[in-house]
C-alpha cells in the first residue's frame, strides 16, 4: 500500500532516529491509527516490508498496547478513567452516564452512527483534576454530568459539519 | 490544560517557570534556560556527577534511587554507543506531575537530560511520553525542533567540540512500559517485556550499549541543582534527601493538585494544610502515600516526613509522590479490588506469579465485595500476594502485592464486615459486575 503523503514524510523522519528500524513500530502504529481509524492489514503487510519483520511480530506489538486496534473504533473516542483516584471521585457513574448518554452498552463499543466509542480505561494521569476521561487524545477533567453531556453534545455538532 | 494550584509553603524548584509560558525557547532562555547545561560543559562529566551526588536527588519515578550514583555506573569506555533515556511514560495510578513538566518546562527536560547525556559521555538522548500524552509529546517535538533550529542540540553545541542529538518518542498505551527495562523494549520496537538482570542498564542498555535511565522530573531537576549547586539543593530537603518534589495530592481532599514541597514535609501537614483536608468535612480513613502500588497508612500513622527513608521505616514508600486520599465512607474492599484490577490489566503475563497472581487477587476481592468470601479468603489473599513479591522479572508483581496486603493487614475488619452474604457496608456495587456468589 502506500502511505498519505503525510506519513510517509513522518515515516521518512522518524526512520533517522534510530539505528534499528523497527524502533519506531510502537509510536508509527499509533499515527497509522489516527489516520486510518484503526491498523489495518495493508499496513501491517507494508511495515512488515519495511522494517524487515514478521507481520507476526507487528501483530503480537499490537496486541500488547492498550491504545493499538485493529478494528474501527468511533470517530470519536470516549475514554472514561475509571481508576482509583477517579473512582473516588464518582469516575464510575461518569462512565454509566456516557453509556447511557450515548445508548453504548457495557460490551459494546461503537454507536451505530458510528460517530462515537466508549471504553473504561486505566489512569490517564489526570488523578488530581479527576474524574476525567479523554475524547482522543483531548482531556476533559472534572467531570460532572452536565459537563459531559455539554462535551458531547459539542463533538456531536462537529461530527454532524 | 491541567489546572495550577499553590500553596505558600511550596518551594518553587521545578515548578518556578509553570504558566510562565516557557515551553517558548525564548521565554525559557530569559528564565535562566539552556545555562546549567553551559556550565555542566564547563564542568566535564566528573564535576556534573559529584555535583549531582552532593545534591542527594534520588530518582522521582518511584524507586528514590542516587541519580549521581546511577550516572556513575556508567563505563567511561564503551565499544557501543551509551544513551539516556528520559522515562515519561507515567502511568501510575496517583500520578499527574510529569504532565505539568512536559506541558509547561519541556527544555527543562531536554536540559536535564542533556547534561546526563554530557555526564555520561552519551551522544544519543531519547525522550519517551506516554501514547495518552498526545498533546504533551507535540509540545516536546516543537521544543526539541526550537533548541535543534538554535543549535543548542546536534553537532558541537555551544562551540564545546561535543555533539548530542535529542530524539521524542512515543508509546501507546502501557503502565508496564514505565518499568526501565520494559520501557527499552517498547522502545526497540518491541513488546514491552521486561529483561533479566544483570546485566543492568547502565551497562548492557538500548540496543545492547549502556544506557542511563531517569524519570522526567529527576531530569528536570538537574538544571537547577548545576546553578544553584549540588550542597544548596541538598539543604533543601533533608538528610539523605535532597531537594523538592512535586507531590500530587488527589481523591478525597478539599484542594486536590500538584505542589512542589521539599522532601522531609509532614504529610499530615501536606494533607490537612496544603490539601485543605479532607472534602465535604468528612474524616479520613487511609492514605495511599506514593502512587497505587505503595502499601496504604491509617490516619494514626500520617505524622510522617515525606522522605524516602522515613517513609520505609513507617513500612511503606514514597514512590511517585502520588497522595491518595481516601474518606470515611470509602469501602476498602472495593478500593482494593479497583487497585488489582488495574494490575491484572496491566501485568505483560511474562512472569506467572505476577500473570496468575493479579487475577486471583481481582477474583477474590471481586467475589468479597459481592458478599460471596469466607472467611479464609482474608488470609488467603495476603497469602496470594505474600508469594508473588519478588518472584517476577520487574517490580509490577510486587506493585500489584504491596497494596492488598497492606488494605489486608490494616483493614481487616472491613473485609470481615464483608462475610456472610452481607451487603457492602457502603453501599457500594457499582458498575463493578460481581461474579456469582459462591455457596458457603
Amino acid at each position: 500500500m502506500k502511505f498519505s503523503e503525510q506519513l510517509e514524510a513522518r515515516f521518512s523522519d522518524m526512520i533517522t532516529h534510530y539505528p534499528v528500524k523497527r524502533s519506531l513500530l510502537v509510536p508509527f502504529l499509533l499515527y497509522t491509527q489516527d489516520e486510518y481509524g484503526y491498523i489495518t492489514d495493508p499496513v501491517i503487510e507494508e511495515l512488515a516490508r519495511r522494517l524487515e519483520i514478521t507481520e507476526l511480530d507487528i501483530r503480537g506489538v499490537i496486541s500488547y498496547y492498550s491504545m493499538l486496534r485493529t478494528k474501527p473504533g468511533g470517530k470519536y473516542n470516549v475514554q472514561v478513567c475509571t481508576n482509583i483516584c477517579c473512582l473516588l471521585r464518582d469516575g464510575e457513574q461518569m462512565l454509566a452516564h456516557v453509556r447511557g448518554k450515548l445508548g453504548v452498552a457495557v460490551n459494546q463499543g461503537v454507536t451505530p452512527d458510528g460517530v462515537f466509542s466508549v471504553e473504561e480505561v486505566e489512569c490517564i494521569g489526570a488523578c488530581a483534576w479527576a474524574p476525567a476521561m479523554q475524547v482522543n487524545y483531548t482531556f476533559h477533567e472534572n467531570l460532572t454530568p452536565e459537563k459531559i453531556d455539554q462535551i458531547l453534545d459539542e463533538y456531536r455538532q462537529k461530527a454532524a459539519q | 490544560m491541567a489546572t495550577l494550584v499553590s500553596h505558600p509553603d511550596e518551594v518553587k524548584v521545578i515548578s518556578k517557570r509553570f504558566g510562565l509560558g516557557a515551553a517558548n525557547l525564548d521565554r525559557y532562555l530569559e528564565l535562566d534556560g539552556y545555562k546549567a547545561l553551559q556550565k555542566a560543559l564547563e564542568l566535564g562529566a566528573d564535576g556534573i556527577i559529584n555535583e549531582v551526588k552532593a545534591s542527594n536527588l534520588r530518582g522521582r519515578g518511584g524507586a528514590g534511587f542516587p541519580t549521581g550514583m546511577k550516572w556513575s555506573f556508567v563505563p567511561k569506555e564503551s565499544a557501543k554507543p551509551k544513551y539516556v533515556l528520559c522515562n515519561g511514560d507515567e502511568s501510575e495510578p496517583g500520578t499527574c506531575k510529569d504532565r505539568l513538566i512536559f506541558e509547561h518546562d519541556p527544555h527543562a527536560v531536554i536540559e536535564g537530560a542533556m547534561i546526563a547525556a554530557v555526564a555520561t559521555g552519551s551522544h544519543d538522548v531519547y525522550i519517551y511520553i506516554r501514547g495518552e500524552y498526545r498533546y504533551l509529546l507535540e509540545i516536546m517535538q516543537k521544543a526539541i525542533a526550537d533548541a535543534y533550529a538554535r543549535g543548542f542540540c546536534g553537532k558541537n553545541i555551544f562551540g564545546s567540540g561535543y555533539d548530542l542529538n535529542v530524539y521524542w518518542h512515543g508509546g501507546a498505551g502501557a503502565y508496564e512500559v514505565g518499568e526501565e527495562s520494559a520501557l527499552m523494549e517498547s522502545l526497540e520496537g518491541k513488546r514491552g517485556i521486561p529483561r533479566i538482570r544483570p546485566p543492568f542498564p547502565a551497562v548492557v542498555g538500548l540496543w545492547g550499549g549502556p544506557t542511563v535511565i531517569n524519570n522526567a522530573e529527576t531530569l528536570a531537576s538537574v538544571p537547577p541543582i548545576l546553578l544553584m549547586g549540588g550542597k544548596q539543593y541538598a539543604e533543601i530537603g533533608v538528610e539523605r534527601n535532597g531537594g523538592t518534589r512535586l507531590f500530587q495530592l488527589s481523591g478525597h481532599v478539599e484542594r486536590p493538585g500538584v505542589y512542589e514541597l521539599p522532601l522531609g514535609y509532614n504529610l499530615k501537614k501536606a494533607i490537612y494544610e496544603v490539601g485543605g483536608g479532607i472534602a465535604n468535612g468528612r474524616a479520613l480513613k487511609c492514605v495511599v502515600p506514593g502512587g497505587s502500588s505503595v502499601p496504604c497508612l491509617r490516619p494514626e500513622e500520617i505524622d510522617i516526613s515525606l522522605d524516602f527513608d522515613a517513609m520505609m521505616k513507617a513500612g511503606t514508600f514514597l514512590g511517585s509522590g502520588g497522595i491518595v486520599i481516601l474518606d470515611d465512607q470509602t469501602c476498602i474492599v472495593k478500593f482494593a479490588l479497583r487497585t488489582s484490577q488495574f494490575y491484572r490489566h496491566e501485568s505483560c503475563g511474562w512472569c506467572i506469579p505476577c500473570r496468575e497472581g493479579t487475577d486471583w487477587l481481582t477474583k477474590t476481592l471481586k467475589r468479597f465485595h459481592a458478599g460471596g468470601g469466607v472467611a479464609k479468603d482474608i488470609d488467603n489473599l495476603r497469602y496470594l500476594a505474600e508469594n508473588m513479591l519478588g518472584r517476577t522479572f520487574c517490580p509490577l508483581g510486587d506493585a500489584a502485592a504491596m497494596p492488598i496486603i497492606g488494605f489486608v493487614k490494616k483493614f481487616r475488619e472491613e473485609f470481615e464486615a464483608h462475610l456472610d452474604g452481607r451487603p457492602c457496608p457502603f453501599g457500594q456495587h457499582g458498575a463493578l459486575n460481581p461474579l456469582p456468589v459462591l455457596s458457603h
